[in-house]
């Protein structure tokens, strides 16, 4: 297909599928922990706006959810079907940390997601609270393990090579491998901005509409505060995860910064824009600032770490790429800054519900933070190219014997399937949300239980057909 | 060198795969028999029966899928590189049918058949493969070094689209089944009519599977027909027909609980006649100590396996007793 190889079509392929696998997760990840805590507030303060707020975004968590485990099941597949050679040589180190994930936290979500999402009034609210912890705890867990695996590959360690095949030796080693820490934290960090940024603009959406309630000011609120809280955290982590990168990739490094040759005895600019030239082996069109990135990755200002130059050809990964997504993950991250301390400052004169221009800075927020956690796994995986195993296997020993026919033919399926899927399900999430809040209504307040105790629809106070919302409130 | 860790495992491995089998094929077999019935509210119900579980039902695949990445990286990689495109067009089916189940009660009345269609075609895809990735997988693929070294088609046999079709029942005995106990009035009726001609399919496609492989492979038949084993393996057949005599009773008393658990023992007999004809291979050829990753590998998923899988079967019937009991019409979503 377009003249393309094997490879370049396994690679577009998995980078497809990932790409779209991992917006899911990241919603799901914050919202699980979003929704345990108003469910926690609801049996704490019993002020119902947290209960409507939990089941309004219970409903779209629900979604999401479905999206992201239809999505993860072709990735736990794809390391077999397109990755066959560095399943069979890795699989001993990455294939138990599947494992540990699917036991961990996979069949705790899966079991106790039912429980959370169908069964408010079959168990105790005390029961209930747990399950939603359960799924929460399961998301958590599941990150960790998939990092795990994930930061082995960028930073591999306790391991041996026997029979031209990866052995585990130390798998505390394996596991709490150079990058891992700083991975698990700024990607944990990433999914509870992105999902702030999507719970605030719908909030902030709301409150332009005019549809300004008790539950939308408070999820506005909760949101901005959170923004506020770990958009400063995520930078000060993105920095120490980069200098624990330039130990371990300083290729990644080097080509994140356009740095190409160091000048004897200068420090090295920052380099703010430009257009790194992979085969001139020069940044064209640099706008720098002196000095400044040997005080960032050295914290001297004359410090000197390796130019691209410095590395064999064939050992580059690609400068140009993860130049400009480096900047897209950075920018925007400093964006979510700024949105948080715009809010903050609003907040104490007193016009975070009023400030029109701040609702729509919130509402056009909203996709950054799936936007910059692709741009971020980009960084990082373009980054480590030419490597899959890094230092330890090459991508293009990966990947299975599949004839470009069947590749292209695969792809075409799923780019065709996926944008029509997750397409629709992308629409219905945000319908339910332009649905809003509902006031939810307890069993005592409706219809009488049937005979044996089950009341008629759980929940049915909200219509869940959204598709045009034939109810959706129209006030204002 | 105490416990033999690769025979541990494919017992782990075989034990999530069946578990998967029951499980989600009581599941798929719902989406199987969508076709069959047209009320709204019907379809409401059926789907109702299992969304709260399904994607638990599910993640026993990607155990299986997992534990064999685990503990047989060489078979995972073999295996999954073989069956490339039987096992995408599963995936496929299982992504429709995995958001029809949320997606039916989100659409509009000019969208919703759209789901359901998805919902059921989703359904009979992902069957279908899986039957026939099972019927190529028992005809054996050809291994040179370490890597599958047949082509993109080989997978297609008359066989493993027999093995297709066979799924099928199998799934759709469940899912009728399991429906008889879930649900009451005229649905029920409907599932106890179509549950006797979809076993009888099954009996068939059993009937031929364990004549075929056996015509076909004669170290399969050397497994079966040789003294002692005979004896030890007759009770399967025997069983069989007697679990099958046991459900057609069990469904002209009416009776909601017992077709489900006979329908299950069914499946169970079909899965350990396979398993008899093709241990200890886990790829046709290759034994599963061949296929073993490294003792380090294995032994350290073992510890957790050991550990973790009784908390997960007893958190999960925890959840099937939650929703215990009949679903009506108009109950159970959200
Ligand atoms: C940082 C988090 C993260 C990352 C990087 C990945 N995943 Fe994921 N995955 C999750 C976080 C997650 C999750 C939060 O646990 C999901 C999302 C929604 C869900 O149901 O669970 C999930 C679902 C999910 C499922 C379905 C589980 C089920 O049946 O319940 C599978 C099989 C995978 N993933 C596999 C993978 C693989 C093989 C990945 C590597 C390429 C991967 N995921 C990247
Ligand atoms: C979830 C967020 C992730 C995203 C967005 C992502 C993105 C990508 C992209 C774009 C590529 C192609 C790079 C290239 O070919 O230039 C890639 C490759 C790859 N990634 Fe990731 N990745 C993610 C997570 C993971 C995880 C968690 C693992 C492993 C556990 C992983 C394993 C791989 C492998 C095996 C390749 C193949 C090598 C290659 O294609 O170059 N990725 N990823
Ligand atoms: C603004 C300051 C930020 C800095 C300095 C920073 C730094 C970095 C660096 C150096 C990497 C590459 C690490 C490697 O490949 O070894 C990275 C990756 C990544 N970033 Fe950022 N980042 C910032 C903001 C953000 C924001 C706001 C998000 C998302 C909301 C984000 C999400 C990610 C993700 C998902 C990855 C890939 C996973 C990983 O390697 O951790 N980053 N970041």
């Amino acid at each position: 297909m377009f003249g393309l190889t094997a490879l370049e079509l396994a690679r577009i392929q998995f980078g497809f599928t990932v790409s779209f696998h991992i917006i899911f997760p990241a919603i799901t990840i914050g919202l699980a922990s979003y929704l345990a805590v108003l469910e926690g507030l609801w049996l704490w303060k019993k002020d119902a706006v947290y209960r409507d707020l939990y089941h309004f975004w219970s409903k779209i968590f629900a979604v999401n959810f479905a999206m992201g485990v239809v999505s993860g099941l072709v990735m736990a597949y794809q390391f077999g079907t397109n990755w066959s050679y560095f399943s069979d040589f890795a699989g001993a180190v990455t294939g138990p940390l599947l494992a540990y994930e699917v036991l961990t936290a996979f069949f705790l979500e899966a079991g106790f997601l039912g429980v959370m999402l169908f069964g408010w009034r079959k168990v105790g609210p005390g029961l209930h609270f747990f399950a939603t912890i359960m799924v929460a705890l399961g998301t958590l867990i599941s990150a960790t393990w998939i990092l795990a695996s994930n930061s082995w590959m960028q930073t591999p360690q306790g391991h041996a090579i026997i029979d031209g095949r990866v052995v585990p030796v130390d798998w505390l080693k394996v596991i709490f491998n150079p990058s891992f820490p700083y991975r698990l934290a700024h990607m944990t960090v990433a999914a509870y901005l992105a999902t702030a940024l999507f719970v605030g603009a719908s909030g902030a959406w709301h409150l332009l509409k005019r549809h300004d309630t008790p539950a939308v000011r408070r999820m506005l609120s909760m949101a901005m505060w959170m923004l506020l809280l770990v958009a400063p955290l995520q930078i000060a982590i993105g920095d120490a995860h980069g200098l624990n990168t330039l130990a371990y990739q300083p290729a990644k490094i080097a080509a994140i910064e356009g740095h190409w040759r160091n000048v004897p005895g200068a420090g090295v600019p920052l380099i703010l824009f430009g257009w790194p030239d992979m085969a001139a082996e020069v940044t064209r069109y640099a706008i720098e600032i002196p000095r400044l990135g040997s005080l960032i990755l050295t914290r001297s200002l004359d410090g000197q770490f390796p130019g691209l130059s410095e590395f064999p050809p064939g050992d580059r990964p690609n400068a140009t790429v993860v130049f400009w997504s480096f900047r897209v993950m950075v920018g925007l991250g400093f964006l979510m800054l700024l949105l948080g301390f715009w809010a903050a400052w609003a907040r104490w004169r007193r016009r975070l519900y009023l400030s029109r221009p701040l609702l729509r800075f919130a509402v056009l927020m909203g996709p950054s933070g799936v936007i910059a956690i692709l741009a971020g796994w980009y960084t990082t995986e373009i980054g480590r190219q030419p490597w899959v195993v890094y230092g330890v296997m090459r991508t293009e020993h990966a990947v299975s014997n599949h004839s470009a026919l069947a590749l292209s033919t695969t792809l075409v399926l799923f780019v065709v399937m996926y944008l029509i899927v997750f397409g629709t399900g992308v629409s219905y999430m945000l319908k339910l949300v332009a649905k809003g809040p509902q006031i939810h209504h307890e069993p005592e307040e409706e219809a009488k239980p049937t005979g044996t105790g089950r009341p008629a629809r759980p929940m049915s106070a909200a219509p869940d057909q959204v598709d045009p919302a034939p109810s959706a409130p129209r006030r204002g | 060198m105490g416990i033999d860790l690769p025979l541990i495992w494919a017992v782990i491995i075989g034990f999530g795969l069946m578990m998967y089998v029951v499980m989600d094929g009581f599941d798929l077999g719902i989406g199987i028999l969508f076709p069959f019935v047209r009320g709204r509210e019907e379809r409401d119900t059926m789907v109702n029966t299992v969304a709260p579980v399904w994607d638990g039902n599910e993640t026993w695949l990607v155990l299986g899928g997992a534990g064999l990445y685990a503990a047989f990286p060489l078979a995972y990689a073999v295996v999954l590189s073989a069956l490339y495109l039987p096992l995408v067009l599963m995936l496929a089916g299982l992504i429709w049918r995995g958001v029809a189940f949320e997606f039916r009660f989100k659409a509009d009345e000019a969208h919703r058949p759209f789901w359901d269609k998805a919902f059921a075609w989703g359904s009979y895809i992902a069957t279908f493969s899986q039957g026939v990735a099972l019927g190529a997988f028992i005809e054996g693929f050809p291994v040179e070094g370490r890597a599958y070294a047949g082509g993109m088609l080989d997978w297609l046999s008359p066989f493993s689209l027999f093995t297709g079709v066979g799924l099928l029942a199998a799934y759709a005995l469940l899912g009728s089944t399991w429906l008889i106990m879930k649900t009451e009035g005229e649905l029920q009726r409907r599932m106890t009519a179509l549950a006797k001609p979809v076993m009888l399919a099954l009996l068939a496609a059993i009937a031929v599977v364990s004549l075929w492989t056996p015509l076909a492979h004669p170290a399969v038949a050397a497994r079966w027909f040789s003294l002692p084993n005979l004896f030890f393996f007759s009770p399967v057949p025997v069983l069989v027909l007697l679990a099958s005599w046991l459900l057609f009773r069990a469904l002209d008393h009416g009776l909601h609980a017992a077709p489900f658990a006979l329908a299950l023992l069914l499946l169970f007999l079909g899965y350990t006649g396979l398993a008899i004809s093709l241990w200890p291979n886990i790829i046709p050829g290759i034994s599963i100590w061949d296929a073993a990753g490294p003792p380090q590998a294995l032994g350290f998923t073992l510890v957790g396996a050991l550990v973790i899988i009784p908390v997960i079967l007893a958190y999960t019937a925890w959840s099937y007793y939650v929703f215990r009991g009949k679903v009506r019409p108009g109950e159970g979503y959200h």
